[in-house]
């Protein structure tokens, strides 16, 4: 039987029968990703834009309803402008800078994230997670009709896997009955929960938070609110032990209580119940529309490996994160750029399939920087001991007249990209002079160059960015093709290209890989330098 | 010296794990004899009278 865990915000893949459901044999694809979460759609998205075919199987037929993640960071904002949808993100979200944060009656303190400027994104948005996978559907629809191999299958659930040395075969469940299909690679992007993950009888492991959250997302009648995120501990109104107000697209805010571990979730999601919370925290007066509620509770833990031979996890399914720090999606992206250009060359034959295994090292990198930051602000949020609770209402108490003690508040650390310093990837680092912020294994930060953004002109693919200095326009090895972005003094018109590359040099080459983090950096072009840092960093060295 | 009372502390995160962590597995007693502890530890670190009582007096302060 098929029955939907779920209602729709978007039905955008409804079921249709396919030629493969009729075949004898089980049909071979390259690429099948389980989970048509934002995860999984932007894995495909990814692939299908490298001309590799990639097949979605969701167990819906479209995007779930209630917004989940509401929070996206700049580095997820640049990957999305490579995919081709990050433009209609910045548009519809709402770009915030200002957050306060109250215990009891008052102000603890403010700050602003002051993003750096000379970035074509800001520091984040706001924007339903529901709007967010759209966008990246419908980048999937224009990439299809430009002739991508992209396919998503709704209502069709995984519910069995049988993993071989050299492919997988997966039982798959449809309203027409089941079939299978074998794939050279399977993606798990199945979320939290993953039952393949299950299926292959892999573990989890990592701590469980005992609080639960109740979210509202509400309309309001009049808007006076500002775009700022308020975070309260312990606020007058009672409504949680801490609460979090923060603005959407549309007219929507989102309020957070936390409300304690035992409690009865049927009752408290009564609507006149959460209004309760609400009117006590808002005042009578204020007239609001319920949009969306649930309750939620967390773990931050992660899987030991994400990659099992011909199957690799991605996303919430490979690690899971308290909300505090919106690290869950947006680290999620991280996962899809890193694995994205590694797929598509193993495939397509260009590198070794132990290239694989550096998404492994990368990500569980970057998994355990996520969960660390999020377990601490969790700590801090809901404290565990009392001698915990008295530093942190100390440090609460403090910050209020000392500055010293705001760095110390911790109601959440925003995502931010890692650096993979230690990444066996990693080529030489031959800048002396060179800014730290762009050493070997960082995301590249944006600047302004000439009438663009210099993430714009680094693209897809590997990149030479040489400053001030003669490179080839492009360079071959091993059938990748290496192209260069060269620049100058001239087009740097804010100073920001010398300040984030050069340092106090006078010149650089840079090694960008495809997903735009500096794999090796020198001051002069080198041709036998380039090609081995190119081996390197495709896992052949 | 006059008491710093801006940021100071290198890397505060990890600073303030540590000091959670210290206190981990401890009673109520113990950990405050900790604190304890840590105070005239510190106070002979920073060694100037004048900025201990600065200290105190912002501490009372709250
Ligand atoms: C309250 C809350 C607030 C959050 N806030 C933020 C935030 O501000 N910023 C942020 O970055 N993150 C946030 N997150 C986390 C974010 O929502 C998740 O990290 C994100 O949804 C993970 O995406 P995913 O694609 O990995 O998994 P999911 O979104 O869970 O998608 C998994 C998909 O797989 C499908 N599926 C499952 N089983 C099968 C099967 N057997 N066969 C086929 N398909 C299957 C599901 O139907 C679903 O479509 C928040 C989470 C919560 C709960």
């Amino acid at each position: 039987m098929f029955q939907d865990r779920y209602s729709l915000a978007f039905k955008l893949y409804p079921y249709k029968k396919s030629k493969d459901q009729d075949k004898p044999d089980a049909v071979r694809h390259p690429v099948v990703i389980v989970g048509g979460g934002p995860i999984g759609l932007a894995t495909a998205l990814d692939l299908g834009r490298q001309g590799i075919p990639a097949l979605v199987l969701d167990d819906h037929e479209g995007i779930g309803m209630g917004s989940r993640a509401i929070c996206f960071a700049k580095r997820t904002l640049e990957i999305a402008d490579r995919y081709g949808c990050g433009a209609p993100m910045l548009d519809k979200g709402v770009v915030w800078n200002v957050g306060k944060v109250f215990q009891d009656d008052r102000q603890v303190y403010e700050f602003n994230l002051l993003p750096e400027s000379g970035h074509r994104n800001p520091a984040f948005i706001n924007l339903q997670q529901p709007y967010f996978e759209k966008f990246i559907f419908d980048a999937i629809c224009t990439e299809q009709e430009r002739g991508a191999p992209i396919e998503i299958r709704g209502k069709n659930r995984v519910d069995a896997i049988d993993v071989k040395d050299d492919h997988v075969v997966l039982s798959v469940d449809t309203p027409d009955g089941a079939y299978q299909l074998e794939a050279d690679w399977m993606i798990a992007c199945d979320g939290a929960g993953s039952p393949t993950r299950d299926m292959l009888g892999l573990g989890f492991e990592g701590r469980v938070f005992q609080d639960s959250f109740l979210i509202a997302d509400i309309k309001m009648k009049s808007t006076e609110f500002p775009t700022e995120r308020w975070f309260w501990f312990e606020p007058y109104f009672k409504s949680g032990a801490s609460t979090l107000l923060h603005k959407q697209p549309d007219d929507v805010w989102r309020v957070d209580f936390q409300i304690g571990w035992d409690v009865d979730r049927k009752e408290e999601l009564k609507e006149e119940n959460i209004r309760r919370r609400l009117d006590a925290m808002l005042g009578d007066d204020v007239d609001y529309e319920m949009v969306w509620s649930s309750i939620y509770t967390f773990q931050c833990r992660r899987m030991d490996k994400f990659r099992h031979g011909r199957v690799l996890f991605a996303g919430d399914a490979a690690h899971q994160v308290s909300p505090f720090g919106a690290r869950g999606a947006n680290s999620g992206f991280q996962d899809v750029d890193n694995l994205g250009w590694k797929l598509g060359l193993v495939i397509s034959g260009k590198a070794p399939e132990s290239l694989l295994d550096t998404y492994d090292d990368e990500r569980i990198y970057g998994a355990d920087e996520n969960i660390l930051n999020s377990t601490r602000s969790t700590d801090f949020i809901t404290p565990k001991s009392k001698v915990s609770k008295n530093f942190r209402d100390a440090v609460l108490n403090l910050a209020e007249r000392y500055t010293f003690a705001r760095p110390l508040v911790n109601s959440g650390r925003l995502s931010v990209p890692c650096t993979y310093d230690h990444s066996p990837l990693n080529g030489a680092d031959d800048l002396p002079g060179g800014p730290v912020t762009s050493r070997v294994g960082s995301p590249c930060k944006d600047a302004p160059v000439g009438h663009g953004f210099l993430l714009d002109q680094l693209g897809n693919d590997f990149a030479i960015l040489a400053i001030n200095t003669d490179v080839p326009n492009s360079v071959d090895i091993d059938g990748i093709n290496v192209r260069s972005v060269s620049l100058n003094t001239t087009d740097d018109l804010t100073g920001a290209l010398a300040e984030r590359y050069l340092g106090s040099e006078s010149q650089a080459v840079y090694l960008i890989r495809p997903d735009q983090h500096v794999t090796a950096r020198w001051r002069e072009y080198d041709e036998d330098a380039l090609r081995s840092a190119v081996r390197k960093a495709c896992g052949k060295e | 010296m006059p008491l710093i009372t801006e940021p100071n502390l290198y890397s505060p995160d990890d600073f303030y794990a540590d000091l959670i962590a210290a206190h981990e597995g401890l009673s109520d007693e113990e950990s405050e004899a900790l604190n304890s502890r840590l105070i005239l530890i510190l106070s002979n670190h920073i060694g100037e009278r004048e900025t201990l009582k600065q200290a105190l007096e912002a501490a009372k302060k709250s």
